[in-house]
């Protein structure tokens, strides 16, 4: 969902050995941040960072503290409480639990087909290939929310609504991990590597286990991280495809915002609940998915 | 599956005319999962959309199909409610997409200078981008609440009477698109910044030879050199207007997008027609609507970028 437009432009230029080594860490040469820069940029960490903190206050509060003049603005007491209720009002664990199986299976699949195909579009010679790729990339744009009608029919004929698999098989679908992967290999793979080990007698096979996927790994971890954020965080389709009898964490949050728990601090613990297994994620590889998305916009 | 077809290692005894089909055939094999997946989940629901569009399809009835030709799209443009629609989702995507670029770009042209901390100002900076759309709005709901949210409360502060976000037409529709703003700032500051950082140095350098001051150097370096990234931005943010759904959804948590349809969106209204009204053929036709929609606004796009560089050419 992220990053494609225009191909690789950055290529290395070996002919200007000095320079282009530092090239890329030019901090040195760029212009140091003033007071002013600063200033700007906190107030802008603290407007991002400004609601979790506020869901933190208010899902330990009480409804009747949230209704005060002038508001609370620390956390309360009442965080575990909160969580119990909205255990039993909206079954968060249930959620949280489909959540792990959807996203980790999405993950786990869309990396494994997207270095598949990356790979063959990348290195393999095979007649269509450039047709398919179009294909792919062209539909990369097309949102899949305009598709949702056909695929509902499509999923209520296999009696698949309300069932995991209604949610992991379509969430399969990435033409922009087919493209990430591919471009990652194009750069990073070199062909005398294949021709080597063919040279050896490898087959295709052997060099995808022991060549590409060695090389291809760091792509792979970025577009895993990517597309378990994405598919935990997804929306649309799971509220359509699933039921509160089957939640995800997302189903669960509609259901808590559609209007049958009052209690405000309730709907922020859920809230708070079904925003930590990613913010955990975040925490601990978020330099990785930032390196990741920028990395994204300059090569795609 | 296909993997364990393909993983039969190639003896050398093999004779070389198998071994020779087997490299020129191994290739689909790979490719083989993606497009299996892509084509019955991806592709047909795409193509399907226009064919099942003229068609009356009931959600409880999902496998009964009758002809309807065109009549799906004509009640379409006789309601009402299908132009508040598209006028809100024209309305919510200008108000949420022009600020937030515009601040992304300044963000990023920050976040460029040599600063101490960076890797975690970028990273706090994404924060907004990993919650859900759900986890977001149900938060800012509470946030613009109209008696007891916060935000209503500092704006009594500084003297500015209770807005009702709920109610009124464009404090609602700013609202939403607050939340909208508030996800994606980072996420196009750190494209802005990725593309800032591919501008080659010697183009600053020679701009401050000349006496360039750094307000001129930006606008003269760097937003020419940012133009593809910013046209990309553009588009991504476009298609992501008018697909909004989330946010009007959980506002209020009405699938009418408010007491009177005032901040409904083209993909809430589809919601609507499909599962608050049971009408699939019809939530179809107006997927296919949106489809025409973004091609028209990406095109227009593409063209107007086409003429700016043209122009600039020509100088």
């Amino acid at each position: 969902m992220t990053t494609l437009a225009a191909p690789p432009t950055k290529q290395p230029a070996p002919e200007k050995p000095a320079p282009a080594t530092r090239g890329r860490s030019r901090a040195g040469r760029t212009m140091k941040g003033g007071k002013l820069a600063y200033a700007i940029l906190i107030a802008a960490v603290l407007v991002s960072a400004f609601p979790f903190y506020w869901t933190i206050v208010a899902a330990s509060r009480s409804n009747a503290d949230l209704a005060k003049v002038p508001p609370t603005l620390l956390p309360g007491p009442n965080l575990i409480r909160n969580f119990e209720a909205v255990m039993e009002e909206a079954d968060i664990g249930k959620a949280l639990l489909n959540s792990f199986i959807v996203s980790g299976s999405i993950t786990v699949g869309t990396v494994l087909c997207c270095t598949l195909a990356g790979f063959a579009f990348a290195k393999l010679r095979f007649r269509g290939r450039g047709a398919l790729l179009a294909v792919t990339v062209g539909t990369m744009m097309i949102p899949p929310q305009l598709g949702v009608i056909p695929l509902f029919m499509l999923i209520a004929e296999l009696q698949w609504v309300n069932q995991l698999q209604a949610v992991i098989l379509p969430g399969l679908v990435s033409a922009f991990g087919v493209f990430f992967m591919r471009q990652y290999l194009v750069q990073s793979l070199p062909d005398e590597l294949i021709e080597a080990a063919r040279v050896d007698g490898a087959s295709t096979a052997r060099i995808f286990w022991s060549i590409v996927v060695p090389v291809a790994r760091p792509g792979m971890a970025v577009l895993g991280m990517l597309t378990f954020m994405a598919a935990w965080n997804d929306f649309f389709w799971p509220i359509v495809a699933l039921s509160s009898q089957e939640p995800t964490v997302q189903v669960a949050l509609r259901q808590l915002g559609g209007g049958y728990v009052h209690d405000q601090s309730v709907i922020m613990a859920g809230t708070l609940l079904g925003t930590l297994p990613v913010l955990l994620v975040f925490g601990l590889l978020g330099r990785q998915i930032v390196g990741g998305i920028m990395q994204g916009a300059v090569k795609g | 599956m296909t993997l364990t077809a393909s993983a039969k290692p190639v003896a050398p005894s093999r004779p070389p005319a198998v071994r020779r089909a087997w490299r020129k055939l191994s290739p689909y094999a790979y490719i083989a999962p993606f497009f299996t997946l892509f084509a019955a989940f991806g592709l047909f629901p795409l193509i399907y959309t226009a064919f099942v569009s003229l068609y009356r399809v009931e959600l409880q009835t999902p496998g009964d199909m009758e002809w309807r030709g065109l009549g799906n799209y004509t009640a379409l443009l006789g309601d009402e409610f299908f132009w508040t629609a598209l006028r809100n989702t024209f309305t919510i995507g200008v108000i949420s997409t022009v600020p937030q670029l515009v601040m992304a770009l300044g963000l990023a042209h920050l976040l460029n200078y040599r600063l101490r901390g960076r890797t975690f100002l970028r990273t706090a900076m994404l924060l907004p981008y990993a919650t859900s759309v759900a986890a977001a709005t149900l938060v800012f709901a509470q946030l613009f609440g109209r008696d007891f949210g916060l935000i209503n409360y500092v704006l009594g502060l500084v003297g500015f009477g209770p807005v009702d976000w709920q109610t009124g037409t464009v404090a609602s529709q700013i609202a939403v698109s607050t939340i909208v703003i508030w996800r994606w700032t980072g996420y196009n500051a750190l494209i802005y910044l990725a593309g800032m950082q591919s501008i080659p140095t010697e183009l600053y350098e020679a701009a401050e030879m000349d006496g360039a001051s750094r307000w001129r150097q930006f606008l003269h370096v760097t937003l020419p050199g940012l133009r593809p990234t910013i046209l990309f931005t553009v588009v991504v943010s476009t298609i992501g207007a008018t697909q909004l759904f989330g946010e009007p959804l959980l506002f209020e948590g009405s699938i009418s997008g408010g007491i009177s349809h005032q901040y409904q969106t083209l993909g809430l209204y589809m919601y609507e027609q499909g599962w608050g009204f049971f009408h699939l053929g019809r939530a179809a036709a107006i997927a296919w609507v949106m489809f025409l929609l973004i091609l028209v606004l990406v095109g227009a796009n593409a063209l107007i970028a086409r003429r700016r560089s043209r122009k600039e050419a020509g100088r």
